[in-house]
């Protein structure tokens, strides 16, 4: 058998199926898009009882989170996941379900070892990297202020 | 020069028994009739997914001793293995069996292994009454390679189904039952596939070159089996297979990949189809063997194809190394 690797990885290329794109897309587009739209009702709940635009959007984060923990708890979340894709993955409820979903697989492990240490395995990275990335754009805003450029 | 690396048994080994259990998704597949037992739903009653995935490993070895009609006293060797880190699933379920041990891994390919080691030891009387056994559970490969169960994430195509099953073979010197007559053990191939989503496309290769050393060792043609099976190619693997062999002049019109038979994959949504340790044991143990001892196959190559990787060389960016091991088995005639 006389195949090299980079004869092979052609073969591989030509032999994978390709994802259904356009479909993902919609289905994103759809899904995102109602989770956002929610927000807004949510939104718009909140200051019509009353509360102020920071109080409102806080309690609609909460709100979603909450409803996110919900039903990644019933297993919910993940079988819409498998369908909508990013449309699950980018809102604030994508990111509940990535602290929840380890939490929940791994309490057997017990709560400090399993809960505790486990639950920031998939989203510990976006709040690493995020948090660099706004101490980065902290230090740019500062230097630009300094100059006299930023407002 | 011409170093034998095909080993022909004479008389060979007999499977006198055989047993099959799967789960929920495997009891709702093509071969849903055909297990020796179904499990409605994957946690077996049990608190954690490693003590499900060993309840499924005893279930079935009980259930194959049982049909050998034998006590775990009686049998000289149990071969084994799992997918779980340190093969857990195994060692948990040999404390009840009591039997001696011997555990081994070799991912997916653990029940080929298992069954051309005890062929060897069976045949020769070394260890005449050998129990060979493996397992795969969903929920434990999909917490130890990939991300949480309730995680949101969308699988790739070329993404396989861990599958929850077990099958276990009793091997015997002498009696009823299809016989390993010859066996061939892989060696490991990798041509940088480091897509840990894509395990079919890293093991082709290696099944396609053991294939080609049976055949050669053996002086066969594909023609001559009614059967060539491959333990968990999916349909990417098994695509890229066929593409190897034409490319050696060798078609396998015959060929069936056990990944391919647990799943209906226009309905199931398995991705590229099913995989796992217990993949291809269940499938021989449920559709293979049945077939054999009723004379409907005469002759079936049977190889089970593993992806030797871990979680740690994966992230390290490493490639994937595969191996395929071959067992021969006659039908009863």
């Amino acid at each position: 058998m006389d195949l090299t690797p980079e004869r092979y990885q052609k073969m591989v290329k030509r032999a994978n199926p390709s994802s259904p794109l356009g479909t993902h897309c919609l289905w994103a587009f759809g899904v995102g898009g109602a989770i956002c739209t929610l927000g807004e009702g949510l939104r718009q709940l909140y200051l019509s009882l009353g509360w102020d635009q920071d109080a409102a959007g806080s309690l609609t984060s909460i709100t979603l989170i909450g409803l996110s923990g919900l039903f990644t708890s019933l297993g919910l979340y993940q079988k819409l996941a498998v369908r909508a894709g990013a449309g699950t993955l980018v809102p604030i409820t994508g990111f509940a379900n990535a602290v929840i979903s380890p939490a929940i697989e791994f309490k057997v492990e017990g709560m400090i070892t399993g809960v505790g240490a486990k639950m920031f395995v998939i989203a510990g990275p976006v709040i690493v990297y995020g948090l660099t990335a706004s101490w980065v754009w902290g230090l740019i805003y500062w230097a630009t202020a300094q100059m006299g450029w930023g407002g | 020069m011409n170093r034998k690396e095909t080993l022909v048994l004479g008389q060979g080994a007999v499977i006198r028994a055989w047993a099959s259990v799967g789960g929920k998704k495997e009891g709702e597949g093509p071969l849903s009739g055909e297990f020796d037992l179904v499990n409605g739903e994957n946690s077996l009653g049990q608190d954690s997914w490693e003590q499900s995935e060993c309840q499924l490993q005893q279930q079935c070895a009980e259930l194959c001793l049982r049909k050998g009609e034998i006590t775990p006293k009686e049998v000289d060797l149990t071969l084994g293995g799992d997918l779980q880190a340190q093969c857990t699933a195994t060692a948990y379920a040999m404390r009840s069996l009591g039997t001696p041990y011997a555990g081994l891994y070799g991912a997916c390919s653990t029940m080929a292994q298992g069954l051309a080691l005890g062929a060897c030891l069976s045949s020769s009387c070394l260890l005449p009454q050998v129990l060979v056994m493996t397992s795969s559970h969903f929920c434990t490969a999909e917490r130890e390679f990939r991300t949480p169960l309730e995680y949101g994430g969308q699988r790739t195509p070329t993404a396989q189904w861990t599958a929850t099953a077990a099958g276990a073979c009793l091997l015997s010197p002498k009696g009823e039952g299809p016989r390993i007559t010859a066996l061939t053990f892989g060696r490991v191939v990798d041509l940088q596939i480091t897509d840990i989503n894509n395990m079919g496309a890293a093991m082709a290769p290696a099944a396609a070159q053991t294939i080609l050393r049976h055949l050669k060792g053996r002086g066969t043609r594909p023609g001559d089996y009614d059967a060539i099976v491959t333990g968990d190619l999916g349909q990417v693997g098994s695509r890229l297979l066929h593409e190897i062999l034409e490319g050696e002049g060798l078609p396998l019109p015959n060929h069936r990949d056990c990944g391919l038979m647990l799943y209906d994959l226009q309905t199931q949504q398995v991705g590229a189809g099913g995989s796992g340790a217990g993949c291809s044991a269940s499938v021989l143990c449920a559709h293979f063997l049945p077939r054999l001892a009723a004379g409907e196959y005469r002759r079936v190559l049977f190889l089970s194809t593993g992806a030797l990787m871990s979680q740690t060389t994966f992230l390290q960016g490493e490639s994937i190394p595969g191996l395929a091991h071959a067992i021969e088995l006659e039908g009863c005639i």
